[in-house]
């Protein structure tokens, strides 16, 4: 019942979306007298931005924001816009945007999918359309290097990288078993499988065991007792904050004291507040930087604009977004021209030193998995991960 | 397979105690078939407003998780009084404003079906993104954040063990629920059974044209139906928090239909029924997650419900609300 009802706010968001972009265009095309080509064309950001998971993909949202709004400050004759689309992480409703990008010429690229799920659900869309994509936080690893696909870029390292980290965490802390479970989702299963391998393929072997519980779950009585019978000393979850946090709530209430480790999909303060206390000391992975270790003045701007600390990828949004600012402002109106620009696009970052391989990926030795523990209302960086 | 037979008591217990929530839900759905032969799909609804009315009182009232029992006792009395006045009153609400203006111009079942599923939605969105915008600011720590991922519900009673068995542990929570259900089932039982006005529920389930020439008022037996099943969702909300101590404006999707299935299962319009489809469901999940993972539950849960119906289509104990002799 729910899915059909978002589907309906989806499509008059999307028609709202529509009309707002046509107001914005007129304006520019009135203001543009001897301006170049590539003014008043269009970037699209594609991620949640309302339902139960948008408090992840929110400040990469604004992080690419602020640097559409730096940019357009500084050349008010000539604007880019940046159109948000509330794709809700759902793949379904992101293919349809995604059409909509293809069919308007003024889009020259897309910033995004926030998810896994979604960006594999509209890369042949974009691809069919030449629309050339970046996002700032899909991290399942076959999302780059597919054959046939050449518009897929992320400026985020992917779960590879970050299983390999949590390997290697687990390692050092001399875990004895682990108790793996995902939430069947592409980026939750994706991640986990990485995990599972990682875990087998090193030395020392870690054994595990596994469960897999499935989106909007809410009793997790078999889990419980599963986890009961395995007696793990560490409990990892890979998947969103919505089934995180009753499935922590119930293993701590059935006193189950083992570790609990996430990843970067749990880079979210509810999970602090939302769980009376049952994330307290959970340790949490993300390939996003805390916001003291950001390049450049990205901490300080992103603090006057929006009054906090970017969060989970807000440098990677603002990242992403700077990428398309310098390609299209380089002189780069088509999708063709802009694309080209991102695969020679090679410069210092707020997140990271962007550089892109043939498959869309940035280089493996610049991305930093970050472990943070859970404390009091939020999220406190530990220490970066080193990679096995 | 070899977790299962290895732990078959544990996960008996829990699917029980998992059974005995689906199956106070389940009373909602049977005791509106039974009457009125409408599925009342609002009723998912009627239980999330029963889990926010406990998550407000207990903010309220700055309930801290794991209160000493002289405190967690009374204070779990008056969450089931909150959640019961809530969930009935809008169970009667919804009927009143909803069904009731339908049944007066004799709309066919499909417009009370789809009107169900419309008032469902509403009221998913009036306590995702309406209270959190209008009155959030009053309440902040349960409508703080839009449609948040989760909200939680300080426990109430701590897990202790019981009785332990081999490796089967009967723990408190799993007393409380399951006592707790059963106390409220026989209950309802012995007020449609033995009480006048529950006479007058059979009779109108049975009946409704004779019914109301022998001087029943149909109309109050309706409202009594959409009250009663309010207040069992009630409590369902309570033993809810003291067991997933969890909320959220969509919760009552996967709990609903879980409780529908339940009551199918046992013969809707059944209410004995509602107690053994919602146990057998219960144990059948959590019997499934075990032998595989967890993700595959549901799918057992239904193949089980479309064999039950192969070989009888009329649930486990049949249709009998209206037939049960006075």
């Amino acid at each position: 019942m729910r899915r059909i009802n978002l589907r309906a706010v989806g499509l008059a968001a999307a028609a709202l979306g529509l009309v707002v972009a046509a107001g914005c265009q007129a304006n520019t095309n009135d203001g543009g007298n001897q301006a170049a080509d590539y003014c008043g064309k269009k970037v699209g950001f594609f991620g949640a931005l309302t339902g139960e998971n948008a408090a992840i993909v929110i400040p990469s949202r604004d992080g690419a924001k602020l640097a559409f709004k730096q940019y357009n400050e500084a050349n008010p004759d000539c604007q880019l816009q940046m159109v948000e689309f509330d794709s809700q992480g759902d793949p379904d409703k992101a293919a349809g945007f995604a059409q909509q990008v293809v069919a308007d010429q003024d889009f020259l690229g897309v910033i995004g999918g926030a998810f896994s799920g979604e960006t594999n659900g509209t890369m042949p869309v974009f691809q069919g359309g030449g629309v050339p994509m970046i996002s700032p936080s899909a991290t399942r690893v076959d999302l780059s290097g597919r054959p046939g696909i050449t518009v897929f870029h992320r400026v985020v390292g992917h779960d590879g990288t970050q299983s390999a980290a949590i390997a290697k965490f687990l390692r050092d802390e001399g875990a004895t078993k682990v108790f793996l479970i995902d939430d069947g989702s592409a980026y939750g299963a994706g991640l986990t499988a990485e995990l599972a391998k990682r875990l087998d393929e090193g030395t020392p072997k870690i054994p595990y065991a596994t469960d897999k519980v499935q989106e909007q779950q809410t009793i997790f009585d078999a889990t419980v007792a599963k986890i009961q019978a395995e007696q793990p000393d560490y409990i990892f979850y890979g998947g969103y904050p919505r089934e995180a946090a009753p499935l922590f709530r119930q293993i701590r209430g059935a006193n189950i004291t083992a570790q609990l480790l996430g990843a970067d999909g749990l880079y979210d303060p509810a999970l602090a507040t939302n769980t009376e206390g049952a994330a307290e000391g959970a340790i949490i992975t993300c390939p996003c930087l805390p916001a003291s270790e950001a390049g450049g003045t990205f901490t300080a701007d992103f603090k006057a604009e929006y009054g906090t600390e970017p969060g989970s990828y807000g440098a990677e949004g603002y990242d992403a977004a700077k990428v398309f600012i310098d390609v299209i402002s380089g002189g780069a109106s088509t999708r063709a021209d802009v694309l080209t620009g991102i695969k020679a696009y090679d410069k210092e970052g707020a997140s990271k030193h962007i550089k892109f391989d043939a498959g869309g990926d940035v280089d493996p030795s610049v991305v930093v998995v970050w472990a943070y523990k859970v404390e009091g209302d939020g999220l406190t960086p530990l220490r970066a991960l080193g990679v096995q | 397979m070899n977790t299962l037979i290895d732990h078959i008591g544990q996960y008996t217990v829990d699917g029980v105690s998992k059974g005995a929530i689906y199956a106070l839900v389940a009373l909602g759905y049977t005791l509106v078939y039974g009457v009125l032969r409408l599925i009342n799909f609002a009723h998912s609804e009627v239980f999330m407003v029963g889990t926010f009315a406990i998550l407000v009182t207990y903010t309220v009232l700055d309930v801290q998780q794991y209160p000493a029992l002289v405190v967690a006792i009374p204070t779990a009395l008056l969450g089931l009084v909150v959640a019961g006045l809530a969930s009935g009153g809008i169970a009667l609400a919804v009927e009143r404003a909803a069904y009731l203006p339908l049944r007066r111009k004799n709309a066919p079942p499909l417009i009370f079906l789809i009107t169900a599923i419309g008032v469902s939605m509403i009221l998913v969105e009036v306590f995702g993104l309406l209270l959190p915008r209008r009155i959030g600011h009053l309440l902040p720590e349960v409508f703080g954040r839009e449609r948040a991922a989760s909200l939680s519900v300080p426990y109430l009673f701590e897990r202790r063990p019981v009785l332990t068995i081999g490796d089967t542990t009967i723990d408190t929570i799993h007393v409380i629920v399951v006592v707790a259900a059963v106390v409220m089932m026989i209950g309802l039982d012995l007020f449609i059974n033995r009480t006048r006005y529950g006479r007058g529920v059979r009779a109108v389930a049975q009946d409704p044209q004779t019914a109301a020439l022998m001087g029943v008022n149909q109309d109050r037996v309706i409202m009594l139906i959409f009250v009663l099943g309010g207040v069992m969702a009630g409590a369902a909300a309570l033993l809810w928090t003291i067991r997933i101590g969890n909320t959220q404006s969509a919760i009552g999707f996967v709990v609903g239909l879980k409780a529908f299935t339940a009551a199918v299962l046992g013969g809707i319009g059944n209410l004995r029924g509602a107690l053994l489809g919602g146990i057998l469901l219960g144990v059948v999940e959590v019997y499934a997650a075990a032998i595989t993972a967890s993700i595959w539950e549901d799918v057992f849960a239904f193949v089980i419900l479309v064999i039950v119906l192969m070989f009888r289509p009329t649930g486990l104990l049949g249709e009998s609300l209206g037939r049960a002799r006075a």
